[in-house]
């Protein structure tokens, strides 16, 4: 397992948003979180990569370590990756320095040497080729003036410059019409490897026709409350999801 | 500008001082025998030595400025206003007193000279201690010389030019630099000649209690083009030295010129400058002004435009930390049609600092259809420091056009999330910020200088987050 969540609770304030959420996540998977709109999945995101506003009880293993005890760029170090759903614009970084920055920061931590500005650029350019991210892109500032699109794709490369172990993808398709959608899911999916799970988090399944899911999890107020293959996300779309609520209230992955 | 030395203090890189090196130092205090005394041991023309004696008289009677940086323990009872560090100006670095060449190696500039410079001047003290330039530019007939000696050497230009832009009575300090003025650049460019890669000045102050005045006066004749950079520094003491300069541009019809500075001067350094342009018929006149340390900096470089179609740019940033404010901001007076001119200040307060951007575009009834466009930019880095806009204008031409904006702005926590979830510390990330935050300012250096740049901000930085 590269992910294990036993009992998470995070409250803001006297707010809890996540009352005792419980998962699995073996490496080399991909797997789904879908649920209402206020269900607590995007905090589950937020917390698992280290945001600080949150108050947080329970445990998480991380390839074995205890995750909640670490910073988020510690977190980073390890090989976890949050892509953003609202990714933050950063004026006057360029770009590929930005990237440059973040991967010489995580090789660093894990041993390796610092990239220089013209192996980085081979190697930037290589990662750009598998997602087909337009190249003038790596010249702007971090995503300001860019689309809704260009900001979930340099997220994507993001995940394929730092190459993390578990990759959790917040609403990576909201906000895409149809054939940025269909881009951003092939660059994904050239990204799944046996050596990295995928956590992607969704409204809907339409994702989910073009990045094939081995589980589906269901999140409603705070917890997963039904866990399925891939058809679950189909069985969803058609009932929605508060009936599935009441009707199977039996929490999966909470075996300890 | 690299500097390979292990750096002196954990808050400011060029804290160190080399002893009394000098060898003439007058005592502390300004008297008429002093500007006498100043103007004697020059040699200089008797309408130099009447200028100097006006100006004092208007020092004199001229009140501390009522606004701006707080002034009060600037005491001119104990500055010390002239101080010759060596008795010959050098042609080469070899012809240098051995200590002085030690601190300018030390702060890289005979090195960024061999690199990317067309000339260096640096002065220590009150006095040019070494001067260079590039063949080439002598053979296309560009002056750059330090000021004492363009008034020996070109007397009719520099009595035509000086003090005509910045007069002794401007304000007190321009007064009090006419009176005592020592060293500074003179540059002149003969129309239609480029000057393609920059020349240079080095401002170095050392002794405890040094006043440093040193004069500078640029002119840019038809159709040329220069581009004349200063940086400077200090020792830091416990008690407060003074720099006041007085820059003079004219720029000719057609011409275009740009005046970068990267000031770094030490927390105990009054920094009270007067900047100010004139550009003629279609000429553009470019500051780029970059403030960082001194205790007290009052600067608002200026273009009066005052010809059709001239055009004025005043690119700045301010950074202003513990016990430092930073009072900066441009002056654009459009006072002929079609004129244009843009502000851009970008100002970081922080450790309880402040600053202050404070600006005037002025357009007078002839500046039909004249536009300027002003843009303030204020970065907040904790709840001690501030940061103030006092920006004002006056329309004497209902064509005339004006847009300013102004942003005041903390780093956001989203921002830091976001970077420190890509594996950065949180240092490492609001220094990032901070570098995007400026880069309107440091994409306008040459790209040495923007290295620099950016290294004393990093350094500027430290300490700043807990």
């Amino acid at each position: 397992m590269i992910l294990q969540i036993a009992n998470l609770h995070a409250k803001v304030g006297d707010k809890e948003i996540l009352r005792g959420v419980n998962l699995e996540l073996p490496l080399g998977q991909v797997h789904a979180i879908m649920g209402p709109n206020g269900s607590g999945k995007s905090t589950l995101a937020q917390v698992l990569a280290g945001r600080e506003e949150y108050t947080v009880n329970g445990q998480v293993l991380f390839d074995g370590k205890d995750l909640l005890s670490l910073s988020a760029e510690e977190r980073a170090f390890m090989g976890l990756f949050l892509a953003f759903q609202y990714p933050v614009e950063l004026p006057g970084v360029g770009n590929l320095y930005f990237l440059r920055t973040a991967l010489n920061s995580v090789r660093k931590h894990r041993g390796l040497d610092e990239l220089d500005a013209v192996d980085f650029l081979a190697y930037a350019q290589k990662r750009m080729d598998l997602v087909e991210m337009d190249r003038s892109l790596m010249s702007r500032s971090v995503n300001e003036g860019f689309s809704g699109g260009e900001k979930k794709r340099n997220e994507i490369l993001q995940l394929a410059i730092l190459e993390p172990k578990l990759a959790i993808l917040d609403e990576t398709d909201s906000g895409l019409d149809i054939d940025a959608l269909r881009a951003v899911a092939k660059a994904v999916n050239a990204l799944r490897s046996p050596d990295r799970t995928l956590l992607l988090i969704t409204h809907y399944q339409r994702l989910l026709d073009y990045i094939v899911p081995d589980q589906v999890h269901v999140m409603t107020e705070g917890r997963i409350v039904r866990t399925g293959g891939k058809d679950l996300a189909l069985e969803l779309e058609q009932h929605g999801y508060l009936a599935d609520a009441k009707d199977h209230t039996l929490p999966v992955g909470g075996h300890r | 500008m690299a500097i390979e030395q292990p750096l002196v203090s954990d808050e400011y890189a060029y804290g160190f001082n080399d002893g009394d090196v000098s060898v003439l130092k007058f005592g502390q205090g300004l008297t008429r025998q002093t500007v006498e005394d100043i103007s004697r041991i020059k040699q200089e023309p008797k309408w130099m030595l009447d200028f100097r004696l006006h100006a004092l008289d208007i020092f004199w009677k001229k009140d501390m400025p009522g606004w701006g940086a707080d002034l009060s323990a600037l005491d001119f009872a104990k500055i010390i206003y002239y101080v010759k560090p060596s008795e010959n100006q050098g042609r080469t670095w070899d012809e240098v007193p051995q200590t002085i060449k030690d601190t300018f190696e030390r702060l890289g500039i005979p090195e960024a000279e061999r690199k990317f410079l067309a000339g260096v001047s640096a002065q220590y003290e009150s006095e040019v201690v070494y001067h260079s330039i590039h063949q080439d530019l002598i053979e296309k007939g560009i002056i750059f010389t330090d000021t004492d000696s363009a008034l020996r050497e070109y007397p009719d230009l520099v009595r035509e030019y000086f003090g005509t832009i910045v007069p002794a009575e401007d304000n007190k300090f321009a007064a009090l630099n006419s009176a005592v003025w020592s060293g500074g650049s003179f540059v002149y460019i003969p129309k239609n000649v480029t000057s393609p890669i920059p020349l240079q000045a080095y401002f170095r102050i050392n002794s405890q209690n040094m006043g440093q005045f040193e004069r500078t006066l640029i002119i840019a004749d038809e159709g040329s083009f220069g581009h004349y950079v200063e940086g400077c520094t200090a020792p830091i003491y416990s008690s407060e030295s003074l720099h006041s300069a007085v820059v003079e541009i004219i720029v000719k019809a057609g011409a275009r010129m740009r005046y970068t500075t990267v000031q770094n001067w030490a927390p105990n350094v009054f920094n009270l400058v007067t900047k100010r342009a004139v550009a003629y018929r279609d000429a553009t006149m470019e500051w780029v002004d970059g403030n960082i340390g001194s205790k007290a900096t009052m600067k608002y470089p200026s273009v009066y435009l005052v010809e059709e179609g001239a055009r004025g740019m005043v690119l700045s940033i301010a950074v202003a930390g513990k016990g430092q404010h930073q009072d900066t901001g441009a002056k654009m007076i459009h006072a002929a049609p079609h004129t244009t001119s843009t502000i851009v200040s970008k100002s970081i307060s922080q450790l309880g600092g402040k600053t202050t951007y404070r600006g005037l575009v002025h357009f007078a009834k002839d500046a039909a259809g004249a536009k300027a466009n002003v843009r303030c930019d204020t970065l907040i880095m904790d709840d001690l420091s501030t940061s103030d806009t006092v920006p004002s204008s006056e329309v004497g031409n209902a064509s005339a056009l004006m847009e300013h904006e102004a942003t005041v702005t903390k780093v956001s926590e989203e921002q830091l999330f976001y970077l420190t979830s890509r594996g950065l510390s949180e240092e490492e990330a609001t220094r990032l910020i901070v570098m995007g935050f400026i880069e309107p300012f440091t994409r306008e250096l040459p790209m040495e200088f923007a290295v620099e740049m950016n290294r004393l901000i990093k350094f500027e930085m430290e300490g700043a987050i807990g």
